[in-house]
């Protein structure tokens, strides 16, 4: 089983950087969303794996448990991936449909400071 | 249990949604509790200051947890600075939204701006892992908004980008934590500090690898080499005002460093020993020469400026590698001044921009109204950015050079820091020249006389208050030196005797804490 986690959690995460790469809006988003299903694997095998165990402390005997606390930062992990993800969605479509591009990409230096038919030395001298 | 510890967390929590739902038709009653919020917090952060400036630690253990178990926040003297920090930089911020009604151009910019507030106070009084986590989602989904505020098309690619950016870390913030739970079993940071310190050599490889995640996840909050390119993009892009409250985020990168490696993973730790100092030491050095090339090539001032936030960062992280005392100090110092020359720099550009016909652009265009005023001002505070005295930064880049001495390879940052500045002061001198000089040589054009981009007339007292009052900081922070530095170097030494801190969970013997 141990095989089966680490190589799903690896493929997820290869899957996620691959997309993520692809710099456009709506594979990146697929990959943030392969990304954190792959952590969310990743955490749940962080308390040891173990099949069919409580998940509490016995006093009365002493049984083997498995740990619950990785299961609570799985949740909390989770809520906020969907949230997050769905954020993205907005400000994605939101970009996409003001600028007509999907690519995750932006030239820090606009381009309109190289066009020079504004530049005022031109216009107002005497 | 002092209930004040997470007041600062829970009083923007309640009166962000009621700003959303009750008064988001409102602008005045929004602006009043918004207002209100932020400088109750201001008040909050001193009590909790003064409170904090005898050397005790404070836990406050949510829902009587013990804190191994249940989740606790840990105020001390760095927690409670770093909270006066946010909350002063916070009011200042909201100050100039409020007089020069950016908040207007978008919805909900004051409860995304208490949200906001609340992540940034959380993050800086959490004693949690994963808590520290959520604190940073709960920053970061605010700032989506608050960077997006106003909208337009380069700032949403901008957003979009940065999100992207943000997403990605917190991914790489879970992996680290689940590295990290599965090689101690705790994710309470004064847990964490006790265990790592009791893992021999030779099984710390996973240690030091969640050791590195957690750097890589920090390094980004705080853009530092390799993973500070997201920086240009978001800050020229955000609202100006926005920009100056990022310049608190930066910072919380540097504080998770701060704390995480010297409670936890700190010099004394067998397991990680000197590696984060290393690996911090080149990445810092890298960064600052990054910011200082930035400002030398940027043609936009707001770019400009968040590349001398990008240098900062750079030089506050060379400072910290050193992970001694002194260098704490000298970081601490670095940060306060930083955060205050930064928020100064974006609001006057904020004040200047809006009234350029060219917007940011670093090209001469007709003067603007009050020239000789914006002038002086920005003069003012690159000469803080830059770091030449009489200004605060003159005295931070003393320190930090004084305190990267010792290290190896301390020529490098001395070298690097050094030409760094004289290039920011290159880069400033010509941001400074083609804005206010050139223009007075340009004839003003025909017409009523002005002219400007969308009608702003001169600068009202309220618009400029919160500016001037950024370089008031500055100015006390370089007055008051002596006072500021002997609190920063108690904070040093009780950051770097963390029994204190340790102590804070409980006793496994008795399961009482402290």
């Amino acid at each position: 089983m141990e095989m089966l986690v680490a190589s799903a959690v690896g493929v997820l995460t290869a899957g996620g950087v691959y997309l993520m790469l692809r710099l456009r809006a709506f594979p990146v988003i697929l990959g943030l969303a392969l990304l954190s299903y792959a952590v969310n694997v990743f955490l749940f095998s962080s308390g040891r794996l173990a099949v069919g165990l409580p998940p509490v402390l016995n006093k009365y005997a002493e049984t083997a448990y498995s740990d619950p606390l990785p299961q609570a930062l799985v949740l909390t992990a989770i809520v906020i991936s969907f949230g997050m993800t769905a954020v993205l969605v907005m400000i994605a479509l939101g970009s996409f449909l003001e600028s007509a591009e999907d690519e995750v990409n932006i030239d820090p230096n606009r381009p309109e400071v190289d066009e020079d038919e504004d530049a005022p030395q031109a216009t107002g001298a005497p | 249990m002092n209930h004040w510890i997470i007041a600062p967390v829970i009083l923007p929590a309640l009166l962000a949604p009621v700003i959303a739902w009750v008064m988001r038709f409102d602008i005045v009653l929004a602006r009043t509790m918004s207002l209100a919020g932020t400088v109750a917090v201001v008040a909050i952060s001193l009590g909790l200051f003064a409170g904090a400036a005898d050397g005790g630690v404070e836990v406050y253990k949510l829902g009587n947890w013990e804190p191994p178990f249940g989740i606790s926040l840990v105020l001390d003297r760095l927690s409670a600075m770093m909270l006066l920090l946010t909350a002063v930089l916070a009011l200042l911020v909201l100050m100039h939204v409020i007089a020069t009604g950016w908040d207007r151009r978008g919805q909900h910019f004051h409860a995304l701006f208490q949200f906001q507030l609340m992540g940034i106070c959380g993050a800086f009084l959490t004693g949690d892992a994963f808590n520290l986590f959520v604190f940073f989602e709960v920053l970061l989904i605010a700032s989506y908004g608050l960077m997006l505020h106003g909208g337009g098309r380069m700032r949403l690619k901008a957003g979009l980008q940065y999100v992207v950016m943000n997403l990605a870390g917190s991914t790489l913030f879970l992996f680290a934590l689940g590295t990290l739970y599965a090689t101690t079993g705790t994710l309470n940071i004064a847990d964490l500090g006790i265990r790592v310190r009791e893992i021999a050599v030779e099984d710390a490889a996973l240690v030091r690898v969640a050791a590195m995640l957690l750097m890589i996840v920090f390094a980004i909050k705080a853009a530092i080499f390799p993973v500070q390119f997201w920086l240009p993009g978001t800050y020229s892009n955000a609202p100006a005002p926005v920009a100056a409250l990022f310049a608190i985020m930066t910072k919380v990168g540097a504080y998770a460093i701060l704390r995480v490696y010297t409670v936890g993973f700190g010099p004394d730790v067998a397991a990680t020993g000197e590696m984060p100092g290393v690996w911090l030491f080149w990445g810092g050095l890298v960064t600052t020469a990054v910011g200082a090339i930035g400002v030398l090539g940027a043609r936009r001032l707001m770019l400009l400026l968040s590349f001398a936030v990008v240098g900062s960062m750079g030089t506050l992280m060379l400072a910290v590698s050193a992970f001694t005392p002194e260098s704490a100090l000298a970081a601490m110092y670095y940060l306060l001044h930083s955060t205050f020359a930064a928020a100064a720099l974006f609001l006057i550009a904020d004040l200047v921009v809006t009234r350029r016909p060219g917007g940011d652009v670093l090209r001469p265009y007709p003067p603007i109204v009050q020239n000789g005023l914006f002038a002086a001002l920005f003069f003012a505070a690159a000469i803080g950015m830059a770091g030449m005295p009489p200004l605060s930064g003159f005295l931070g880049k003393l320190l930090v050079l004084d305190t990267v001495r010792d290290m190896p390879y301390a020529m490098w940052a001395w070298g690097v820091i050094l030409v760094g500045s004289l290039l920011t002061i290159v880069g400033f001198v010509r941001a400074g020249s083609s804005l206010f000089w050139k223009p007075t040589a340009l004839p003003v054009p025909e017409g009523d006389g002005m002219p400007t981009a969308d009608a702003h007339g001169p600068v009202g007292a309220l618009a400029l208050t919160p500016a001037v009052a950024a370089l008031g900081m500055l100015v006390l922070l370089a007055a008051f030196a002596n006072p500021v530095s002997g609190y920063l170097e108690a904070t040093a030494a009780q950051l770097f005797s963390p029994d204190a801190y340790l102590a804070t969970i409980a006793d496994p013997a008795t399961g009482k804490g402290e």
